[in-house]
């Protein structure tokens, strides 16, 4: 048994109310045997993607699923003739689990512009693992441009043709306006989810949390609106008995580490907010319900709190982030950084500064695929200690 | 060793002339000031034709060439990456980037003058001037580190203004009016920037003549890398760094464009009519690609001793030359655009529509465009092998070099991969790359 199947059977103790979100852990545990039911069930097409970036809108307003290509922390050895080493493990366990044919299922693939690295996983992939559909979205760098409105507009219409030839679905205003309710749905729910972390008590830990985010990224948002709503629902009326400890925050390169969060939690803290492209980024604007229904979802994804690679002239995340620690109540953060991650390595020192300077005491970690959860434990331990050291003493 | 000259061989003629327009370019930033004149920096990609229009007595410093510069003085870049690790920035990040926030940071310019009063490099025997702070930064982006590397040059000089050009707008062969005009506006508003920034009112005439230095300069360059398909090949790679850095610096400025067409080009073209050779006992032709370790380039010269010339890659070639293919179906230089500019628009719509087929800015969206350019250099410029610098310091010419390395081994061409680090020498072994080298050159048939 490996060190992440034992730790996931004793991980169970840092949570409290795992009974409430387990369809959302097995739709993340579980993603392939889901994504190869949902097509065997309703005869549609599912498509990987990349990034956050990528309009999901009209690949579901034409009845495609998308799914977020993660990796599967793994040790691996098939991505060394592709990827350069320097380039980042996310990037390189991505194009993995392509190699490995674990996504044999997919119909389609996508990337829109965003960082390098996970721009050459794509590029590697379609070349070795051929798919019917290709596509590598131009979404603008600069977003902060008043002219990368129409550009992107412009380029969704020609990728919503593209889509129409590839689907022989004609995707129309109406079709496009459902799908981004039902994206705006699921938005709107989870950040009601995320305002239940502002309490003292918050009803769920950061790992479920990320958990049901994750599971956010590879399901059909009408499915996971569902239980969303279910769970929500419960939520409001329950208390955990847990302790929550310092409240913390988790911000960084991609993470969708439920190890690393589940022993933190063991800690005597709760992760009660995160800003990470697979968390609360992904999903923290809504799409406005404008005239041009593809002008609308372009000014969404111009408009979206940016991922650092964008993030430029002005830097607009750090007043984001230092609002989100307010608002939530943070004793401390945890900076996530990916091993090699260059937009996150060059945010990471002006983020730090930023923190500091309001107060707010940071513990900077550089991961890998695999955590070395022993030597990260210590560290915590000791970053715990620090900002509990006024009521020690 | 092939010792045996088959060809004759000289040195450059221009060459000293291209070593003065280059000491002269870092001399005119650093004193622009004093004759009351603006220096601003920004990347070698950076529109430089629009901040022309500012005036002639506007300088700038190019990021890239820079961190190059500080590279090859060992000791100033040691103190500069260190300094910017003390202030946390990571070690694996570009490596030009951490030289020039170094050189921010410890205040030190690698040029100043020595004794007699003359601007020398640092290295020569100058007392290093402070860095000279830029009035304003004007970049472009298309690497993820491209306009963050001045939003730190920016937080390091207590803040400058900025304006950054996002060129990323697909492959040359989906191009579209779109594409061009969202580059365009973006210009235009850059425009309305500088003369915020600087109080100057923008002279549209300039910006024309720096525009069409730009073709001049770009077209030529790439003219002159054709050049070298002829064996005996009149240039050898080392050679082409000193050369190709001019474009790198100021390709709309008129000493660069003036230097490759009327200097550089008939020296060239001279020598291939006279059967002249970079290298006497060429006997193998290889390319390279991405930077080079700039502190090693001495590895070419290694070559030498193997017979081997390396005539060029697609990084010196591409990242300034443009190119397109001829009627026969080969790559040659870009046709200069036979036009005359009656509007800012106009001359900006042109600008943007001839530099988006830049061949280096291909890879960025696909790594197997630039295999295919590769492929090509390698096949018509007639190589035996290629040598792939895994380069540690640069994620943007390294993104896709592993599938590039498939490529060209799946087309026949045998190739050798060595890792480094264009501007940190420390993630440079010489010996073991030298090793690799005698192998690789045993390969290919060397004695």
């Amino acid at each position: 048994m490996n060190l992440r199947k034992k730790v996931n059977l004793i991980k169970r103790k840092g949570g409290n109310n795992i009974e409430l979100i387990e369809q959302f852990k097995d739709w993340e545990k579980n993603r392939h045997d889901y994504a190869k039911q949902w097509k065997e069930k309703s005869g549609g097409k599912v498509i990987g993607y990349f990034c956050t970036y990528v309009p999901e809108e009209i690949l579901y307003a034409a009845d495609v699923l998308p799914v977020r290509v993660l990796g599967s922390h793994e040790p691996q050895d098939v991505t060394e003739p592709h990827i350069f080493a320097m380039f980042c493990p996310f990037c390189r366990d991505c194009l993995a689990q392509g190699l490995k044919n674990r996504y044999k299922y997919l119909d389609g693939l996508m990337i829109a512009q965003s960082c390098l690295h996970i721009r050459q996983a794509y590029t590697s992939w379609i070349k070795h693992r051929p798919v019917e559909f290709e596509k590598f979205l131009c979404m603008p760098h600069k977003v902060q441009s008043p002219h990368s409105y129409e550009f992107l507009t412009e380029e969704l219409r020609t990728f919503k043709k593209e889509v129409e030839d590839w689907t022989g679905k004609k995707i129309t205003d109406n079709d496009l306006k459902k799908s981004i309710e039902v994206y705006n749905e699921n938005r709107r729910l989870m950040k009601k989810l995320y305002e239940l972390r502002k309490r003292e008590k918050p009803p769920i830990t950061g790992e479920e949390a990320m958990e049901i985010v994750i599971a956010m990224q590879m399901t059909d948002k009408a499915e996971h609106n569902k239980k969303l709503k279910e769970l929500i629902k419960k939520l409001e009326k329950y208390t955990p008995d847990r302790e929550v400890g310092s409240r913390l925050m988790i911000l960084g390169s991609e993470d969708d580490d439920t190890v690393f969060m589940n022993m933190v939690e063991k800690c005597r803290a709760t992760f009660v907010i995160d800003d990470h492209c697979t968390g609360s980024r992904y999903f923290w604007n809504e799409t406005e319900n404008g005239k041009d229904p593809l002008a609308s979802i372009a000014a969404r994804y111009i408009d979206r709190v940016p991922c650092p690679s964008k993030d430029w002239e002005e830097r607009k995340r750090i007043p984001h982030i230092l609002n989100l620690c307010k608002e939530w109540n943070v004793d401390g953060v945890i900076i996530m950084q990916q091993k090699f991650c260059d937009p996150h390595e060059l945010e990471f020192v002006a983020i730090q500064k930023a923190l500091k300077d309001a107060g707010i005491p940071t513990l900077f970690l550089e991961f890998d695929v695999t955590v070395p959860v022993g030597q990260f434990k210590i560290r915590v331990e000791a970053f715990l200690e620090m900002i509990g050291e006024e009521d020690l003493f | 060793m092939e010792n045996e000259a088959k060809y004759p061989t000289e040195k450059l003629k221009c060459w000293n002339k291209a070593k003065e327009i280059r000491l002269k370019f870092y001399k005119d930033y650093a004193e622009a000031h004093d004759n009351g004149g603006l220096r601003w920096a920004g990347g070698a990609w950076t529109f430089d034709a629009i901040p022309a229009g500012l005036g002639d007595d506007v300088f700038p410093i190019t990021s890239e060439p820079y961190g190059a510069t500080i590279a090859f003085d060992k000791d100033l870049s040691m103190e500069c990456m260190e300094a910017a690790e003390k202030e946390g920035y990571p070690r694996d990040l570009c490596s030009y980037m951490r030289n020039y926030w170094g050189s921010i940071i410890i205040d030190k310019y690698p040029f100043g003058y020595d004794e007699k009063g003359q601007f020398v490099p640092r290295f020569k025997g100058a007392k290093s001037l402070g860095f000279p702070k830029p009035d304003f930064i004007w970049q472009d982006h298309i690497c993820c580190s491209h306009a963050k590397w001045y939003q730190v040059v920016s937080d390091l000089e207590g803040g400058i203004p900025m304006f950054t050009v996002d060129n990323a707008v697909g492959p040359s062969n989906e191009l579209n009016d779109s594409k061009i005009k969202f580059v365009v506006e973006q210009l235009k508003d850059g425009i309305t920037f500088l003369e915020k920034a600087t109080g100057r009112d923008f002279d549209d005439e300039l910006l024309y003549k720096a525009i069409k230095n730009h073709f001049i300069s770009t077209s030529k360059w790439a003219e002159i890398c054709a050049l070298n398909k002829i064996i005996p090949a009149p240039l050898d790679e080392k050679s082409i760094y000193s050369l190709y850095v001019l474009g790198t610096l100021q390709k709309a400025g008129k000493q660069v464009a003036d230097f490759y067409e009327k200097d550089l080009l008939p020296e060239v073209q001279d020598r291939v009519k006279r059967g002249i050779a970079a290298v006497p006992n060429e006997k193998f032709r290889v390319m390279s690609d991405t930077q080079p370790p700039w502190s090693f380039l001495s590895i070419f010269r290694y070559l030498e001793k193997f017979g081997c010339v390396s005539i060029g890659s697609l990084y010196t070639f591409g990242l300034i030359g443009q190119w397109e293919v001829k009627k026969d179906g080969t790559w040659g230089a870009k046709t200069i655009p036979d036009v005359e500019f009656s509007s800012r628009d106009q001359a900006l719509y042109e600008y943007v529509k001839y530099e988006l087929h830049k061949p280096e800015w291909q890879h960025f969206y696909s790594c197997h465009l630039k295999s295919d350019m590769m492929i090509r250099i390698a096949k018509e410029w007639k190589l035996q092998g290629v040598m792939l610098h895994y380069n540690r310091g640069c994620e943007g010419l390294t993104v896709g070099i592993a599938e590039n390395r498939l490529a060209l081994l799946d087309a026949g061409f045998p190739v050798m991969a060595f890792e480094g680090n264009n501007a940190d020498e420390r993630e440079f072994d010489e010996g073991r790359t030298k090793a690799k080298i005698n192998a690789f050159m045993e390969t290919l048939g060397a004695k």
